[in-house]
């Protein structure tokens, strides 16, 4: 009998056999049945991948870069992506052709040619430039690179250099540990205020409420990015990167817990009419053990899908400031950062490599947001 | 003369909606015919999902999709009063179920000589536009009217159903108004064309025992001044006691049963209308007497029993028989006609 | 619903003064004080300021005395027009800002505009049209509105436009009229340059109000009345238009509050990228610059406009829900 899948199955009469699979779905904690419901979210699983990966690059940055990100190499000016051959021949044996530089005979300008005689081998946990892996473990292995010498005709450089000759691929992949982290540091900063100002709002109502709901909506109306700009723009120069990354998450998360209050507050509200939270309290739970005990379990799924769905809006107003050239600066690496030298539609015009770190934005942001549906759609019972 | 009398107002042969999906099919409605007699009021009971609401719906053309016709004839019998029918001596008999469900035709009979109302009148009036304004609507639809005459009309029409101000009512939302008013604004606007049948879905379920009985009392008057025809579904047996000529029984999408109500109440045939007539508490019943409801539960849709519908919760229920062929509608008596194979 | 109006109106007339001291601390953000700074900035660039000049500044500014006096003397030349005078200029701030800021309002409505009339439509079609090519369609153009943010967009379309038609297809006037006053020519110019900038800004906008009419109509449709409606005999058409759409289209109407503060944020930014003559490119100069009172008097405008948008676009609410104007509790 073709039954349509539900997750609640109808109680079993009595006398009738409750098998094993009922049993499950009946002892299934709440995180089960989320999870069960989102397994069926096709393209939220493979946002969850996407995302994880990011976050492998995060960890690993300084493995999978190979070339030192700052060092700068005016030689190594604007040079276009090199084509990686995987195979020589029948061998499995990557290489990228050396690149000789030469001047356009017409216009005169700095032109790379990839030389066909010379095959640069590109070996797998090569050496390359030092750093600690994790922060703990110095090292000098890297994914991949090219033998030793720095050679000008023997270098790899996979998605190009920037105007000071610094290869593209290793920014990129430090950029993505700063870029993805200040989003993770601003969420739960907002996180925070938003938790604690909504579950005010909703929890005590009144004059509390109205108060807290009155400084969201004045928030709201306010046009953030020139704010922000005025803000950042405010840092005293000579603070450190660190100081500035701090700043700047900061500065973003005050304007952005506003969603997640909302989220909270309206959970809130909706959970005090609950009978099972005023059965809470006519048994005699404190207010406290009403909240966390309670009311919270309710809502973390919704908390958790507000959340994941904040993170876009982090990540990308980090990157609009660095971009310019108000947050963020160098020596520090971001998206924001990097995307920072295609301003100009010119530069773009002769380089359009540059414009690489737009895409992982856009990746991630999408990642982000479908991931977030995806938990969003796994955490309302009352859904379908 | 006598001929025409008893030409049934409508006429339902072998219905059947269907709804597609994924999951499988639903056989709404599957195999229904009965006969609706003019100035009649037909009562259609049975339980929650037994497919009432599907052939109201299916008779107005309005199913919703994935839902569709799939079989069966409506055969409707036009008032050859009204205007665009053919003359005196053809009787004009239309198929509904052979209509396009949104072409003119069909659109013509919707509202004007069919109208149909419904269980929640709070969600079935638009919470944005005034009442009065939904009543002229189908006044200017159907009838060549400005809309001045159309409001006045429909202020009228309000005043007929009992809403005391109608001048201020007609400018209501209907938020504002209570459940009794609102239903009787809904009976307004479904007579406002003045229709040969109206369809009601289970129009006092969600009103009070007070104002349920005004309402009825309301569609019995207006029935008597105006000659029309009431299909009445309902679940409830007492409603139907009240108001109804004929009865028609339904169970998982088939008529089980069709008597005048007199018979389905003192001589019910089918094991099905026995079994819900015993489970209506009595007035008369000893004190401390145990309710006998129906054995079993409603099947799952996709989960039909082969043969008849009612078998396996039937008392007498005959194996070999019950179970393996499925029985047809047949006439036992004047008018009284029984599904079931311990007649046939 | 006048007391709806008034509630609205208070709650603006709050949100300006937040602006406003948002937008002072911006100019007290650099270090020292901003008026011996400007005399320092003018001395650097060659202006001398007379003692007099210095010690007027002074005393117009309230320097010394505690902050809130210097808030409210700021508030005081702010009300009556004096918006101090931009360093990097040498001009006041109110001849530097000029029309940008009307072009920064003209962009912003646009994009607000667009954002109405593409969304609404597509909506309701995708909510009408379930599963279709079209809404599928409709849904794709919403993934990237939403997933890629308005400046890069900007630039990717710069760049296609530049490699794949040779032009600049930047800045809303042509070269020749840049400078020109303003003429029938210069409006149709304007007109000419605006729908990629106005798209560019409203993508992301238009994108989620898709989703949100197509959810609420989708739920509206439904509902009881619609059937009500179909069972009078009504055409299919205006069974749809003139009921769920109208339910639908209040949630919908409340959100354009929202969504003006967003398009004029992101019209700073991308006007950067495009080169408009309008507000941003102004506004990031003078804060590289720290010209202080140029950047916190343009934070402070934008502020006032995108709240003034907001009161209207309440009003227009009311004005379309007749719910909020009968509960009036």
């Amino acid at each position: 009998m073709a039954r349509p899948e539900t997750l609640l199955e109808p109680v079993p009469a009595p006398g009738e056999q409750v098998t094993a699979g009922d049993q499950r779905i009946f002892v299934a904690s709440q995180w089960q049945l989320m999870w069960w419901r989102f397994r069926k979210h096709k393209v939220a699983l493979v946002s969850a991948a996407m995302i994880a990966l990011f976050y492998v690059v995060v960890i690993g940055a300084d493995f999978l870069a190979y070339a030192d990100p700052n060092v700068s190499e005016a030689q190594r000016s604007l040079m276009p992506p090199q084509r990686l051959y995987v195979f020589d021949g029948w061998r499995f044996a990557p290489y990228v052709h050396g690149i000789k530089g030469a001047r356009d005979p017409q216009t005169f300008k700095r032109v790379y040619v990839a030389d066909p005689e010379v095959k640069v081998p590109v070996r797998f946990f090569a050496e390359g430039f030092e750093y600690r892996f994790l922060g703990l473990f110095p090292t000098n292995r890297h994914l991949i690179g090219v033998d030793g010498d720095r050679d000008a005709n023997k270098t790899i450089f996979l998605l190009g250099t920037d105007v000071q000759g610094r290869d593209l691929w290793s920014r990129l992949m430090y950029g993505t540990r700063i870029s993805l982290t200040i989003g993770l540091i601003g969420v739960a900063m907002s996180l925070v205020l938003g938790v604690i100002l909504g579950g005010l709002s909703g929890f005590y109502g009144g004059v509390i409420d109205t108060v807290i709901q009155r400084v969201i909506e004045i928030l709201r109306s306010i046009p953030t990015i020139p704010l922000w700009m005025g803000l950042a723009a405010a840092l005293p120069r000579d603070w450190t990167i660190l100081q500035v990354y701090f700043a700047i998450t900061i500065i973003i998360s005050l304007l952005g817990w506003t969603e997640l209050a909302r989220v909270v507050r309206g959970r809130f509200l909706a959970l005090r009419e609950e009978d099972f939270v005023i059965s809470a309290r006519l048994v005699g739970c404190s207010r406290m053990r009403t909240i966390f005990v309670h009311m919270v379990p309710s809502f973390m799924s919704h908390i958790i899908a507000a959340t994941t769905l904040a993170l876009p809006a982090m990540i990308v107003s980090e990157t609009a400031l660095s971009f310019l050239g108000l947050g963020l600066r160098p020596p520090a690496i971001s998206w924001g950062v990097l995307l920072q030298q295609a301003q100009n539609v010119q530069t773009v015009a002769i380089s359009p490599w540059l414009m690489l770190p737009a895409l992982p934005v856009i990746v991630a942001v999408m990642a982000f947001n479908f991931l977030g549906d995806g938990l969003r759609d796994a955490a309302d019972p009352y859904g379908r | 003369m006598a001929a025409e009398r008893t030409l049934p107002l409508l006429s339902v042969r072998g219905l059947k909606t269907y709804f597609h999906q994924d999951e499988g099919t639903v056989k709404a409605v599957d195999g229904v015919s009965f006969d609706l007699a003019p100035g009649a009021t037909l009562g259609v009971v049975g339980e929650s999902g037994c497919g009432k609401s599907v052939t109201a719906r299916s008779i107005l053309g309005i199913v919703d999709r994935p839902g569709r016709i799939v079989a069966g004839e409506i055969h409707f019998c036009r008032d050859r009063g009204r205007p665009g029918a053919h003359g005196d001596a053809a009787r004009d008999v239309i198929d509904l179920a052979a209509l396009p469900p949104n072409g003119p035709a069909m659109r013509a009979i919707r509202g004007a000589e069919i109208a149909l109302i419904f269980q929640e009148p709070m969600s079935s009036f638009s919470p944005v536009h005034s009442v009065g304004s939904q009543i002229a609507e189908a006044i200017m639809l159907h009838q060549q009217v400005s809309r001045r005459e159309a409001r006045a009309k429909a202020i009228d029409m309000l005043r007929r159903v009992g809403v005391s101000l109608p001048e201020q009512r007609v400018d209501q939302l209907s938020n504002q108004l209570s459940g009794g008013l609102r239903q009787r604004a809904m009976i307004a606007m479904a007579l406002s064309c003045h229709p040969i049948l109206l369809i009601a879905d289970e129009p006092t379920t969600a009103l009070d025992v007070t104002t349920q009985s005004q309402i009825l009392e309301l569609m019995r008057q207006l029935q008597r001044e105006d000659g029309m025809a009431i299909m009445l579904i309902t679940h409830d047996l007492g409603v139907v006691a009240e108001m109804a000529t004929d009865v028609v029984v339904m169970y998982l999408g088939r008529v089980v049963e069709q008597a005048p109500v007199d018979a389905i109440f003192h001589a019910p045939k089918h094991p099905y209308t026995q079994a819900l007539l015993r489970s209506i508490p009595r007035m008369r019943s000893r004190s401390r007497e145990r309710l006998t409801p129906i054995a079993g539960s409603v099947p799952h849709p996709y989960d039909r029993p082969a043969g008849c519908p009612f078998h396996p919760r039937c008392p007498q229920f005959m194996a070999g028989r019950c179970d393996r062929q499925e029985p047809a509608l047949r006439p036992v008596a004047a008018g009284h006609a029984v599904s079931c194979f311990l007649y046939s | 619903m006048l007391a709806y109006i008034g509630r609205r109106a208070l709650l603006a007339i709050f949100t300006v003064w937040a602006i406003s001291v948002l937008s002072f601390a911006i100019i007290q953000l650099p270090p020292g004080d901003y008026v011996t700074s400007y005399i320092a900035q003018m001395a650097s660039m060659g202006s001398v300021v007379s003692d007099e000049e210095a010690q007027t500044l002074r005393i117009q500014y309230g320097l010394g005395q505690p902050i809130y006096i210097q808030y409210l003397k700021w508030m005081k030349l702010v009300v009556q027009g004096n918006f101090g005078m931009s360093m990097e200029w040498r001009r006041p701030v109110t001849e530097v800002i000029g029309e940008r800021l009307w072009l920064t309002v003209v962009v912003s409505v646009s994009a607000l505009i667009l954002t109405w009339t593409l969304a609404l439509p597509i909506g309701i079609y995708s909510a009408v049209r379930q599963y279709s090519v079209g809404d599928y369609v409709a849904t794709f153009i919403g993934f990237i509105g939403l997933a890629v943010p308005n400046f890069l967009l900007a630039l990717v379309i710069l760049y296609g436009g530049f490699v794949l038609f040779n032009a600049n297809i930047g800045g809303l006037f042509s070269p020749e009229l840049q400078d020109a006053p303003w003429s029938a020519a210069k409006v149709w110019d304007l007109a000419k340059h605006l729908p990629i900038p106005a798209l560019i800004l409203g993508l992301a906008g238009t994108a989620q109000q898709i989703r949100i009419m197509r959810a609420n109509l989708l739920d509206e449709l439904r509902k009881p009345y619609v059937v009500t409606a179909r069972s009078k005999g009504l055409p299919e058409r205006t069974v749809v238009l003139k009921y769920p759409v109208r339910v639908a289209l209040n949630p919908f109407a409340s959100t354009i509050g929202y969504t003006l503060p967003y398009i004029v944020s992101g019209s700073i930014i991308v006007s950067l990228v495009l080169g408009l003559p309008t507000v941003g490119p102004l506004l990031l100069k003078a804060l590289i610059a720290q010209d202080m009172f140029l950047a916190g008097t343009i934070v402070l405008l934008l502020g006032l406009m995108t709240v003034a948008g907001t009161l209207i676009s309440d009003i227009l609410l009311v004005w379309i829900d007749p719910r909020i104007r009968i509960e009036d509790t």
